[in-house]
C-alpha cells in the first residue's frame, strides 16, 4: 500500500530563507493559533458571534401626535438576498401595528393569530383590547414556545383609550413597555440616528422624516437591510401608510451625486 | 449583567436593582423595574433571563394574591418565599426558570426579613445579599459596612456606596438603580439613581 506522503513534502518555493540547523527542512508558513483544543469549532463560534442575527431595521416611537413605525424591506438568507419586497410592517388590526424581524413565517402567522384573537376580545367584551392586553396575549404565547426555535423580534404599536402604546415583544418571552424601539441586525446605525433627532413634540412630517433617515441610515451600512424604507403612522383614528421610499434613491436625494474634479484625464493616443 | 441586592435594617427591609434591559449590545431600556410589589408588605427584586423573571414573578404574585383571597389572611414572608422556592425547585429538573430572587418582607411578628432565593432553587434566610456581577463589589462593601440595626439613613448610604462601586468599576456598568424599602408602613418604591436621564422617562 502506498502511504500518502503528502503532508510530509516541503514547500521549498515558498520559504524566504533557507535556515541553517534545519538540514534543507523549511518550516511552512504558518500563523498564530488560538490556544484552543477545538480550533475548528472555535472558528464556527467566532463566526456566528458576528452573524447578523434577524437581518432587518424596524423601528417604532412614541411622539405627542401618536406612533410613527418604520421598516425596511429586505430578506436575506446568508449572502443571498431573497427579497427586496418584504411587507415588514404588519396590520393586526385597524388602530394596530406590528413589526417583523426574526423568521418571516413565524412573524407573519402568530401576528394573524394575534389579530384573531384581538377579534375575539372585541366580540366577547364589546370593546377593543387595549394594546397593553394584545402585547401580553403575544408575549404568552411566544414564553410557552421557548426554547422550540421561534424567532420573533416583533413590536406592538397602536392607539387605545389610554392614547398611543408601544411594546416591544420577542420569542424569549421578553416584553419591554416604552417610547422607542428598534429591532434587527440594523438597529444599533437607526438607534444612532433616532435617539439623536428624537423630541417628543415633533410634527407628524418631522416625525415621518426622522423615521425614514433613520432606516436609510441603517439599509447604508448594514448589509442584511434594504430595499424600500415603509413609514407608517398610528393616530387616534387607527394607522395610515405615509410613504414608502427606495432607498437607493433616498440615498442620491439626501446626497446628491456631486462632479468630482479629475485629478488626471485619460487622453486617447 | 443585571445586578440586584438588598439589606435588613431596624425595622426595614431595602432592595435595589438596576434598570437596564439588554440585548446583546444594545440597551433597549434604561428605566425598567425589575422590582415587583408582591403584595402590601413584600418587594421581590429578580433578576435574569427577561421572559421569565417577568412571567415567575406574576406567577408568584398571583398565587400569593390568591391565597390571601381563599384563606382572608394574608401569606408570611418565609411561607411566600418557600412556595416560591418550592415551584423553582419543581420546575428545575424539567423546564427551569432561570431567575434569581430576593424577596425582602415585613411582618408584624417576624418584623423585617430578606430572603436569598437563586435560580437552582437554594433558599437562605439573610441580612445582606446580592446578585449578578455587581454582586463582587456590593457584597464586600455590604460586608465591610453593614451592622445589624442600622437607621434608614444609613442603609441608603451604604446602597448608594454599593451603585457607586458598581457604576465606576463594573466594565459594562448599569446606569440607572431603583431603591424600594418596605417596613410596618407598607411596600414602597423608595428612589431611583439616574444616571442617564431619557426624553420623557416612561416608567414600565
Amino acid at each position: 500500500m502506498k502511504l500518502d506522503t503528502t503532508g510530509l513534502e516541503t514547500h521549498a518555493p515558498l520559504c524566504r530563507e533557507s535556515s541553517g540547523f534545519l538540514d534543507g527542512v523549511s518550516a511552512p508558513p504558518s500563523f498564530e493559533v488560538p490556544t484552543t483544543n477545538d480550533f475548528d469549532g472555535f472558528q464556527k463560534e467566532a463566526i456566528q458571534m458576528v452573524k447578523p442575527a434577524k437581518g432587518t431595521t424596524t423601528l417604532a416611537f412614541i411622539f405627542k401626535d401618536g406612533v410613527m413605525v418604520a421598516a425596511d424591506s429586505r430578506a436575506s438568507m446568508g449572502g443571498y438576498i431573497s427579497s427586496q419586497s418584504v411587507k415588514k410592517i404588519i396590520e393586526i388590526n385597524p388602530y394596530m401595528l406590528g413589526t417583523m424581524a426574526g423568521g418571516a413565517a413565524d412573524c407573519q402567522f402568530w401576528h394573524r393569530n394575534l389579530g384573531i384573537k384581538c377579534r375575539l376580545h372585541e366580540l366577547a367584551n364589546k370593546r377593543r383590547i387595549s394594546v397593553t392586553g394584545a402585547s401580553k396575549l403575544l408575549a404568552n404565547i411566544l414564553y410557552s414556545y421557548r426554547g422550540m426555535g421561534l424567532s420573533v423580534g416583533t413590536m406592538i404599536a397602536g392607539w387605545d383609550e389610554t392614547g398611543p402604546g408601544l411594546y416591544y415583544v420577542d420569542s424569549e418571552g421578553g416584553r419591554l413597555k416604552g417610547m422607542r424601539f428598534s429591532v434587527g441586525s440594523g438597529s444599533p446605525y437607526a438607534y444612532g440616528v433616532l435617539d439623536n433627532g428624537y423630541r417628543y413634540d415633533m410634527s407628524v412630517e418631522e416625525a415621518a422624516e426622522l423615521a425614514r433617515r433613520a432606516i436609510y441610515h441603517a439599509t447604508f451600512r448594514d448589509g442584511a437591510s434594504g430595499g424600500v424604507a415603509s413609514v407608517y403612522h398610528v393616530g387616534p383614528n387607527g394607522w395610515k401608510k405615509l410613504s414608502g421610499d427606495d432607498v437607493g434613491e433616498l440615498h442620491y436625494s439626501y446626497y446628491p451625486a456631486a462632479a468630482v474634479s479629475v485629478e488626471q484625464e485619460m487622453v486617447d493616443v | 449583567m443585571e445586578s440586584i441586592f438588598g439589606l435588613v435594617g431596624d425595622g426595614f427591609a431595602v432592595v435595589a436593582a438596576d434598570t437596564s434591559a439588554v440585548h446583546s449590545i444594545l440597551v433597549h431600556k434604561s428605566n425598567e423595574d425589575k422590582i415587583m410589589v408582591l403584595d402590601s408588605h413584600k418587594l421581590v427584586a429578580a433578576s435574569g433571563e427577561p421572559g421569565d423573571r417577568v412571567q415567575f414573578t406574576e406567577y408568584i404574585q398571583k398565587n400569593v394574591a390568591l391565597y390571601q383571597f381563599r384563606n382572608g389572611i394574608p401569606l408570611t414572608t418565609a411561607a411566600a418565599a418557600n412556595f416560591t422556592r418550592g415551584e423553582l425547585a419543581t420546575a428545575l429538573r424539567k423546564n427551569p426558570y432561570m431567575v434569581n430572587i430576593l424577596m425582602a418582607g415585613f411582618d408584624k411578628e417576624a418584623g423585617a426579613s430578606l430572603y436569598y432565593i437563586d435560580y437552582i432553587a437554594s433558599l437562605h434566610k439573610v441580612e445582606k445579599g446580592a446578585f449578578g456581577y455587581g454582586s463582587y463589589f456590593a457584597l464586600s462593601l455590604m460586608d465591610r459596612h453593614y451592622h445589624s440595626g442600622m437607621s434608614v439613613e444609613e442603609a441608603i448610604d451604604l446602597v448608594d456606596k454599593c451603585i457607586i462601586e458598581i457604576r465606576s468599576r463594573l466594565v459594562v456598568a448599569p446606569q440607572n438603580f431603583v431603591i424600594k424599602i418596605v417596613d410596618k408602613d407598607g411596600a414602597r418604591e423608595y428612589a431611583w439613581r439616574e444616571s442617564i436621564r431619557d426624553i420623557n422617562v416612561a416608567a414600565a
